[in-house]
């Protein structure tokens, strides 16, 4: 693919997402540097704010395999990864893959399943591949899992813990639409409907060389300093429990990666770190005052302490 | 066992370690024997090939072998396995045996060590500036083989420049050093027997051709610095031992040459004096080489019988004499009638022509100053040829001369003249020394060469004293005005740096010698009484070693915390990208539009765009120039651009508001 069609390709992906889901472009851009950087989403945030069309819209734009798993507290991790079910014709175990198996897998309100099976699709996320019966199968590629959750002081819902949040390399919050995308959703009518109507952008191979040029974006020196300096002083702030692991110092480097490369930039600037660090930070930080994760406003607090260098 | 828990070498630091063996190995060969400098150079290129060609090292047993074989050769080549020379040898022997059996880092690492230490050993041998210069490049060379073994690989040119800058780091320290080390006179260590050997200069015996050698040489003997204007070239002659015994071929000092006299000699000035201060070269010899005749002498000299100014010790060193001379005097008008019964002792027997002619002339005239003039115009009106080649002489040498051969240099023309008075009655002797010398204009500096060696003759004469005749003048009379390259035929063998035809090669010449002079008088020259010059004039009114060790102290621990306080600052350094775009971001700061700290280029840019937006177009640029140039891959022209757009950046301002 030629360097002048790639950007041009990502922004018709984000225009088009721009049309179904009003006023969050932020939040796409968010979740499609998530994807080129071969990571998986979290959207948390109360029902119909629209979840789960964002998660749809991209699955069509992009040309992936979409499926979708509604977790419920009764599931088994069975229901997720696939069951293997005797055939009597063949006289063998035929196993019969789960909704795991697709490019794109929605996992909507996660933190209602019991932990036994979040653990399985997390653990399946991590490694891209499922071992059932004694057999290893690898999951398709790209394998991108969109998983949205009710905020956690709902009720009858499992919190997931900080190492499985730390699994998910982006989480993202949609909030309210303002008040003109609000008008105009009204008088436009709900958006699903328009879902079949899209179109992809992109064919599924297409993806993955994306997704390698997005990992080769220049990061200099002077970044990674900037870089350093931040996840070092979530180390040394008495504001956060932990600071931030040598993991979601990667993950952060390779989501600025890929917000940079969606900006059709060839180089990572500070802003793009500071771009996705909300993202990447917040749910792997827990406030030292209070028992919910860090917000939007400690994490701006925390990228204007330090300096740029 | 050590070997194995040191780490490898790696192949690259190779090419760079042989490099620095060489450069600090190769100045030896000037004094090594020829077989081994090429044994030196040999074994140094077979590591080379070895490397290039990333062949095993030899077997142990066989380098066992060289080495000792090596050692033996040396061993035997001097005679010893001590002393200077012989220790040296050794050093560079080992200095290209070490390569290879280089295995590890730390096999590395001890030829560099080796190799400081071998860096020393060359100013036994010479302390001149090119010295200086070459040894500065081997150090860095050397550094740069360290930063290469343990920096892992890097461009040549930045291994290179870390190096000279850590050398210019080093500097305040050595300066330090240099100048507050308590110095002693002397060297700080006893120098080994052979430490003196091969220094040139005048001897205690004068025989023919003897002088020719000491001519052949370029090389400086002294150098001088009058205060006010220069005597006339005709009597600049720089006096060194009177030779008053005869042999019949060698004039030779007579023992009691250098006792105290019995009585001072009586020196009578008759014209102007001169005062000047002579730089004298090594010599091992204790001539101190005063303008004829010396009034003044410098302390702990002494001013033997015949005149000669005589220093305790044999020099050396190079040092500093400050003189005052009358070149024209009257020098005891009594003399010991001891010494003038010495002046005129012959050797019975020999030179029977000589003598018969000297009574002839002694029947025919009164006086002896008219024998001396007779004896002159002798030489002058029978084609006598001034050369450094004059052909052999027999038994009778003053004979087969005047009336022979005809051909001669100065010592045959004092020694036949002294010999003719003699014979004559007249007390007269041979004096050596120097005559002439050229003035650089550079530095205003006299230089005296080996080449211009001089032999003289003086006679007694009752009255007047002892008087300078100097046959040579009648025979060339140019070697007195105009020096030495001038009185000589081309064909005679003289050095190419005293004959000198093309003018800039000559200024060439006469820079570098003033250069060298300033590195003399100051680099090397700084002893103990110079060191409390200057410390005299920075305040310490009476320095003694202990405070200077305090001062020394001191400043050293001033010099190490300023590295340290740099050091510790280096992390933090600016590029000249984020020097640039500070400057961008002040210059805009002035306009009210500050950036934050956390404030990426763009961001901040976009905000400018925002508050003031004419800024808007030159704030992207420079924002997106400075990205490129910090964050991604920017160019020296993007630089420049970001430079630029600072320099543009009130202008665009103003013309807007």
């Amino acid at each position: 693919m030629s360097s002048t069609t790639k950007p041009s390709t990502i922004a018709q992906v984000i225009d088009a997402a721009n049309q179904v889901i009003l006023g969050k472009d932020t939040q796409i851009r968010l979740a499609l540097s998530c994807l080129l950087a071969r990571g998986h989403l979290l959207i948390e945030d109360l029902p119909g704010v629209g979840k789960t069309t964002l998660a749809h819209t991209l699955a069509r734009l992009l040309g992936l395999q979409f499926s979708r798993i509604q977790f419920t507290s009764d599931m088994l991790p069975a229901d997720v990864i696939g069951i293997s079910i005797y055939d009597r014709e063949r006289s063998d175990f035929r196993f019969l893959p789960g909704a795991l198996f697709s490019q794109v897998l929605l996992a909507d309100e996660i933190n209602r399943a019991t932990p036994k099976t979040q653990s399985a699709l997390l653990e399946a996320m991590e490694e891209r591949q499922v071992t059932t019966d004694g057999q290893t199968r690898a999951l398709p590629e790209p394998f991108f899992v969109i998983a949205t959750q009710n905020p956690s002081s709902q009720i009858g819902t499992f919190a997931l813990p900080e190492s499985q949040l730390d699994r998910f390399l982006l989480r993202i919050e949609l909030g309210y639409p303002d008040h003109a995308a609000e008008r105009a959703l009204l008088e436009g009518g709900g958006r699903r409907e328009q879902l079949p109507t899209l179109s992809a952008c992109f064919s599924p191979d297409q993806l993955i060389p994306l997704q390698r040029e997005a990992a080769a974006v220049h990061v200099s020196p002077a970044l990674l300093d900037y870089v350093q300096a931040l996840v070092e002083a979530t180390r040394a702030s008495a504001q956060f429990v932990h600071g931030l692991s040598p993991r979601a110092a990667l993950a952060l480097l390779a989501a600025a990666r890929a917000w940079a490369f969606i900006d059709g930039r060839a180089m990572v600037l500070p802003e793009d770190v500071q771009a996705v660090l909300p993202g990447v930070a917040a749910h792997r930080l827990r406030l030292a005052n209070s028992a919910s994760h860090a917000r939007a406003e400690d994490i701006v607090k925390l990228i204007r302490a330090v300096a740029v260098s | 066992m050590a070997r194995s828990k040191s780490a490898p070498l790696e192949p690259g630091a190779i090419p760079w370690l042989l490099a620095a063996a060489l450069a600090t190995a190769a100045p030896h060969a000037a004094h090594l024997p020829l077989w081994l400098s090429l044994s030196v150079g040999a074994a140094l290129l077979w590591r080379a090939w070895l490397w290039r060609t990333d062949s095993p090292l030899p077997p142990r047993a066989l380098l066992a072998v060289v080495a000792l074989t090596g050692v033996a050769a040396i061993g035997w080549q001097f005679r010893t396995l001590l002393g200077r020379d012989c220790g040296v040898a050794l050093i560079v022997f080992f200095m290209a045996m070490k390569p290879l059996e280089m295995r590890t880092r730390r096999d590395s690492t001890a030829l560099v060590m080796l190799g400081f230490f071998l860096l020393l050993t060359h100013y036994f041998y010479s302390q001149s500036i090119v010295t200086g210069l070459w040894l500065l490049a081997a150090t860095t060379l050397l550094v740069a083989a360290l930063i290469r073994l343990h920096g892992g690989g890097q461009p040549a040119r930045v291994i290179v420049r870390d190096a000279a800058l850590l050398l210019a780091q080093s500097l305040p320290l050595m300066l330090i050093l240099f100048l507050l080390f308590p110095r002693v006179a002397g060297p700080l260590w006893g120098l080994p027997q052979d430490a003196h050997a091969g220094l040139s200069g005048l001897s205690d015996r004068m025989s023919p051709g003897s002088l020719n050698r000491l001519i052949e040489s370029g090389s400086i003997a002294f150098r001088v610095e009058f205060a006010g204007e220069l005597p006339p070239q005709t009597s600049l002659y720089w006096r060194g031992p009177v030779l008053d015994d005869y042999d019949g071929l060698t004039w030779s000092v007579p023992p009691s040459g250098a006792r105290p006299p019995a009585t001072a000699p009586l020196i009578e000035s008759r014209g102007k004096n001169y005062r000047y201060v002579s730089t004298l070269e090594a010599n091992n010899q204790r001539w101190l080489l005063a303008l004829d005749l010396p009034l003044e002498r410098p302390a702990g000299s002494m001013l033997a019988r015949r005149f000669e100014t005589l220093a305790r010790e044999p020099l050396r060193t190079r040092a500093r004499f400050a003189f005052s001379s009358a070149p024209d005097f009257i020098a005891n008008r009594d003399e010991d009638p001891a010494l003038l019964l010495q002046s005129l002792r012959l050797p019975a027997q020999l030179n029977p022509r000589s003598r018969k002619l000297a009574q002839s002339w002694r029947a025919q005239f009164a006086s002896p100053q008219q024998i001396s003039d007779q004896a002159l115009r002798f030489f002058a009106h029978n084609d006598f040829i001034y050369t450094l080649r004059p052909p052999l002489l027999g038994q009778n040498a003053v004979d087969d001369f005047l009336f022979a051969t005809r051909r001669g240099f100065c010592e045959h023309y004092a020694s036949a003249y002294v010999v003719l008075m003699r014979a004559a009655g007249v007390p007269a002797r041979v004096v050596t020394g120097y005559q002439g010398g050229e003035l650089n204009p550079v530095d205003g500096y006299l230089t005296v060469r080996q080449s211009d060696a001089h032999a003289w003759a003086e006679i007694w004469i009752a009255g007047r004293g002892w008087q300078r005749v100097d046959p040579t003048a009648s025979v060339a009379p140019s070697r007195i005005e105009r020096g030495i390259d001038a009185a000589l035929p081309a064909s005679d063998p003289l050095p190419a740096l005293v004959r000198i035809d093309s003018d800039w090669l000559r200024e060439l010449r006469n820079h570098y010698e003033a250069a060298n002079n300033r590195w003399n008088q100051w680099v090397l020259g700084y002893n103990p009484q110079r060191q409390r010059e200057l410390l005299s004039r920075l305040g310490f009114t009476d320095p003694d070693w202990r405070n200077m060790s305090a001062a020394l102290a001191t400043l050293c621990a001033i010099a190490l915390t300023i590295v340290a306080i740099a050091t510790l600052r280096q992390r933090q350094r600016a590029t000249p990208a984020q020097r640039a775009w500070r400057r961008f971001c002040t210059r805009l700061k002035k306009q009210g539009m500050a950036r934050e700290d956390w404030e990426g280029p763009l961001a901040f840019a976009a905000r400018v765009a925002r508050e003031k937006p004419p800024l808007a177009t030159i704030c992207f640029k420079a924002a997106s120039l400075f990205a490129q140039l910090h964050y991604g891959t920017g160019t020296p022209a993007q630089l420049q651009e970001l430079k630029d757009c600072t320099r543009r950046l009130p202008s665009s301002w103003r013309k807007i508001r």
